[in-house]
């Protein structure tokens, strides 16, 4: 059995209340934290760990706590960003309902370490029910004095306030979750100023994914060396995998960072493999921002080496052959997937989310819907692949938040590897708008 | 005492060195330079969504984005991403790339593609057409042809307040008019409706925005979304005379220019500068009833740059491009006419000939609805 961090205790029962718990051994962390270490030790720590941000990004947690500008007689705020909503994505979700306590603790060491009297847990909108259960989990943990006033009798005050968003994808982006959780419109902001300087209210602000968060609590209580020794080369610690697709075993599992795509996908302790009689067509990896990969770059990269799900052998090759590790949504397709289908439906998601601030994404994500929806229902031609990529590229780092590059990515690869399929597309009108018709001709290796 | 001048950073703009304070933009770096010398006038990157005149705007039409070649004299790393010239601070030895990078100029070409899928293009209806920063933006910077073969989107005309309509199926979401609204009245109730390319800028509930200085979100929309219901249709921008004047106004500076057809003031606007912004805002009364001449004092004509086409009221002939393809067709159908009629030049027959024909025409028409 591999390694368990964050999902080592989940299936407890009961381990969603407050006694349970503390039972299981929660808490200690913060005892330890508060009462052994500075927070200047804590930040070192968790540098030492490695530990990268699991929202998708993969910077390291460390260095961002490192960056929070620390001016006098001004509020520091620590955020938690849990408004999960990449299509494939379900991690946070799973972690926030089923085991609450382990993300407070994680945001109490958290805000100590960077002086954050309060804290902010900025929950997607669709999710009111781990609303409810996270403000219960605050509830009991101020009951037991590990929130509120005098911290264990150690001075320090923090009030955890949970938010729930509208319901926006783009409010994922941290700047505009800082601007949701003003209370104005979620667009994000232009950077620099970064978050780290001038964030929430105007205040030197750290937002960090849930997942990362919640590897707080272990770090502490193992110590940074530990953490560092799991996974492989800067990939360090266990990371939260929502699996789906045609695989037999989807949900979400916890693996140590540098198991390699080929055991994951068909191993039992994971995804138990492709459903029977189908054989893998695609896959993304990290989500579906992150570029689509045909079955045999998945596998092994294009210098034949066996593919890790780690950051770095996952962005192996760059955008040419290789994709992302993003926030782990895992997303198999075999056979009977319909790649136009698949990047129209992943585009229509961006055009629907995109906030309409910067004119390279408000127009060029509708735009691109519409050319794919006209390719798919049979009404493309030739020079709209051409136009598709070109669409992409002008959209691709032209935004003010990564957004317009999330929508251009999953198109662009889809052409780059699948361009036979969508041409098949456009010289077959008829056949390809059938309902569930797929191209079956043999995939042109790259 | 003299005060401590700040300590000058000088910078690179496509070749052209200059020295600013610190804390300036990219953008007034370029300005600076034109200003110096009108020849590089060229040079300055478009604004779409910028307007210097409200802080914290710009950003967001990306038409302004350059090539930071080198960081600063620090950090010669070149910036990975394009970067929006209006909202960057200059650093100590930056060169900046505009005109003189052809990725710049590529991603500006798409960036006027991506402003003009969803607009309308009805600049000879519109009545911003001739002072419009789309149009001059898309004539500087745009291709012929389009590639978006769908649908626009379309929105209703909406009527805020007496003196302003809303077209918002020609807004491309600069924002502009929210941060007047934000920062110049005291109480903003339009704003940026849903989101991606629905969004709209809007009331809500079509409140009507009603203030003394409503009026000025007019003059700083780059296109013609918010238009001046006392001046809609009445005349195009280059037939009439813009003259500066100034009233003695409680409310504002009173600094206005009037624009002229014949001796009748058709508009009243704010005094704009170069980069065609606000010098200082004017309120509802001086721009939508102070409408006679005795009402102002002139200080006459404004300056207007020679390449707009509001100067053109006087069109030099020499100027004007005979246009060839229309002439080349009309040699290519020429057909004489077949009418045998003798040649009329006396008025009084021709003015009696008219009266027969339209006599004869209106006969035919009641014959026709008779049937």
């Amino acid at each position: 059995m591999a390694k368990k961090i964050l999902t080592e205790h989940i299936n407890v029962p009961g381990i969603e209340t407050f006694d349970v718990y503390r039972r299981q051994g929660g808490y200690t962390a913060v005892e330890k934290a508060l009462k052994t270490m500075t927070p200047d030790e804590i930040v070192e720590e968790t540098k030492k760990s490695g530990v990268r941000g699991r929202g998708g990004a993969g910077f390291p947690m460390g260095m961002k706590w490192g960056f929070l500008a620390k001016p006098e007689g001004v509020p520091r705020y620590l955020v938690c960003n849990a408004d999960e909503s990449e299509p494939g994505t379900f991690k946070d979700h799973y972690l926030m309902k089923s085991i609450p306590h382990l993300l407070i603790e994680g945001m109490i060491i958290g805000s100590f370490a960077l002086g954050a009297k309060k804290s902010f847990i900025y929950v997607r909108g669709e999710l009111m029910y781990v609303i409810h259960i996270l403000e219960k989990a605050i509830a009991e943990a101020k009951a037991a004095g590990f929130l509120g006033q005098n911290i264990l009798g150690t001075g320090y005050d923090l009030e955890l306030i949970v938010q729930s968003g509208g319901g926006a994808y783009i409010c994922g982006e941290e700047t505009a979750l800082l601007e949701s959780l003003e209370g104005k419109r979620g667009n994000p902001r232009n950077k620099p100023p970064f978050p780290a300087v001038k964030g929430l209210y105007q205040s030197p602000t750290v937002v960090n994914n849930v997942e990362s968060i919640a590897n707080m609590p272990w770090i502490i209580n193992n110590g940074a060396d530990a953490y560092a020794g799991i996974g492989i080369g800067r990939s360090t610690g266990t990371k939260l995998i929502s699996a789906s697709g045609h695989i037999k075993k989807p949900g979400v599992y916890e693996i140590e960072l540098g198991v390699s795509v080929e055991e994951f996908l068909n191993s039992d302790e994971y995804c138990g493999g492709i459903r029977d009689g189908h054989h893998l067509k695609a896959l993304v990896a990290g989500g579906s921002s992150v570029p689509i990969l045909p079955a045999h770059l998945i596998m092994k990269t294009a210098n034949g080496e066996d593919r890790l799900m780690s950051y770095e052998s996952l962005s192996d090759g760059g955008f040419a052959t290789g994709t992302m590790l993003g926030s782990g949504g895992f997303i198999v397709f075999d056979e009977t997937a319909c790649i136009v289908r698949n990047t129209w439906n992943f585009a229509r998601f961006y055009h629907h989310e995109s906030c309409g601030q910067c004119s390279p994404c408000r127009e060029g994500t509708g735009w691109m819907e519409k050319v794919l929806h006209r390719i798919e229902h049979g009404h493309g031609s030739m020079h709209d692949v051409d136009l598709l990529v070109d669409i992409s590229k002008k959209i691709e780092g032209n935004t003010i938040c990564p957004l317009g590059d999330a929508a251009a990515w999953p198109v662009a690869s889809a052409i780059r590897h699948f361009r036979d399929e969508f041409m098949w597309h456009i010289t077959n009108p008829h056949e390809a708008s059938q309902p569930g018709a797929v191209y079956q001709g043999e995939m042109a290796l790259v | 005492m003299e005060e401590t001048k700040p300590q000058l950073i000088k910078i690179t703009f496509d070749g052209i060195e200059v020295e600013v304070e610190p804390g300036t933009t990219i953008m007034q770096a370029a300005r600076k330079i034109a200003e110096a010398d009108e020849s590089q006038g060229h040079l300055v990157p478009p604004a779409m969504c910028y307007y210097k005149p409200l802080p914290t705007s710009g950003g967001k039409c990306r038409a302004c984005l350059v090539k930071v070649a080198q960081g600063s004299a620090k950090d010669p790393r070149p910036m990975p991403k394009l970067v929006p010239s209006c909202i960057t601070q200059v650093q100590e030895g930056m060169v900046v790339e505009n005109t003189t990078n052809q990725g710049v100029l590529d991603t500006r070409k798409s960036i006027v593609e991506f402003l003009l899928i969803n607009h309308p293009l009805d600049c000879p209806i519109c009545d911003q057409a001739g002072e419009c920063h789309l149009q001059d933006f898309a004539f500087e910077h745009g291709s012929v042809k389009t590639r978006y073969e769908e649908d626009r989107r379309t929105f209703d005309k909406i009527d805020i307040g007496p003196f302003v309509q809303l077209h918002m199926t020609r807004c491309i979401l600069c924002y502009r008019c929210v941060y007047t609204a934000d920062q110049i009245t005291d109480k903003r109730v339009h704003g940026v409706m849903n989101r991606g390319d629905a969004s709209e800028i809007s009331t809500y509930i079509e409140k009507a925005i009603d203030n003394d200085f409503s009026g000025n979100v007019i003059d700083v929309c780059p296109v013609g979304a918010l238009t001046d219901k006392t001046y809609r249709f009445k005349n195009r921008v280059w037939f009439s005379k813009p003259e500066d004047a100034h009233c003695d106004c409680s409310k504002c500076s009173g600094k206005v220019t009037l624009w002229y057809r014949g001796d009748e003031v058709i508009r009243v606007t704010a005094r704009k500068n170069t980069w065609g912004e606000v010098n200082e805002f004017i309120c509802n009364t001086c721009r939508f009833e102070r409408k006679k001449t005795s009402d102002w004092v002139l200080e006459g004509p404004t300056k207007v740059k020679r390449s707009s086409v509001i100067s053109a009221n006087k069109y030099r002939a020499d100027l004007i491009k005979k246009p060839d393809f229309a002439l080349k067709l009309a040699a290519t159908q020429f057909k004489p006419i077949d009418d045998t009629r003798e040649f009329v030049t006396d008025g009084e027959t021709i003015r009696q000939q008219s009266i027969e024909n339209n006599d004869k025409a209106n006969h035919r028409s009641l014959l026709a609805k008779n049937n």
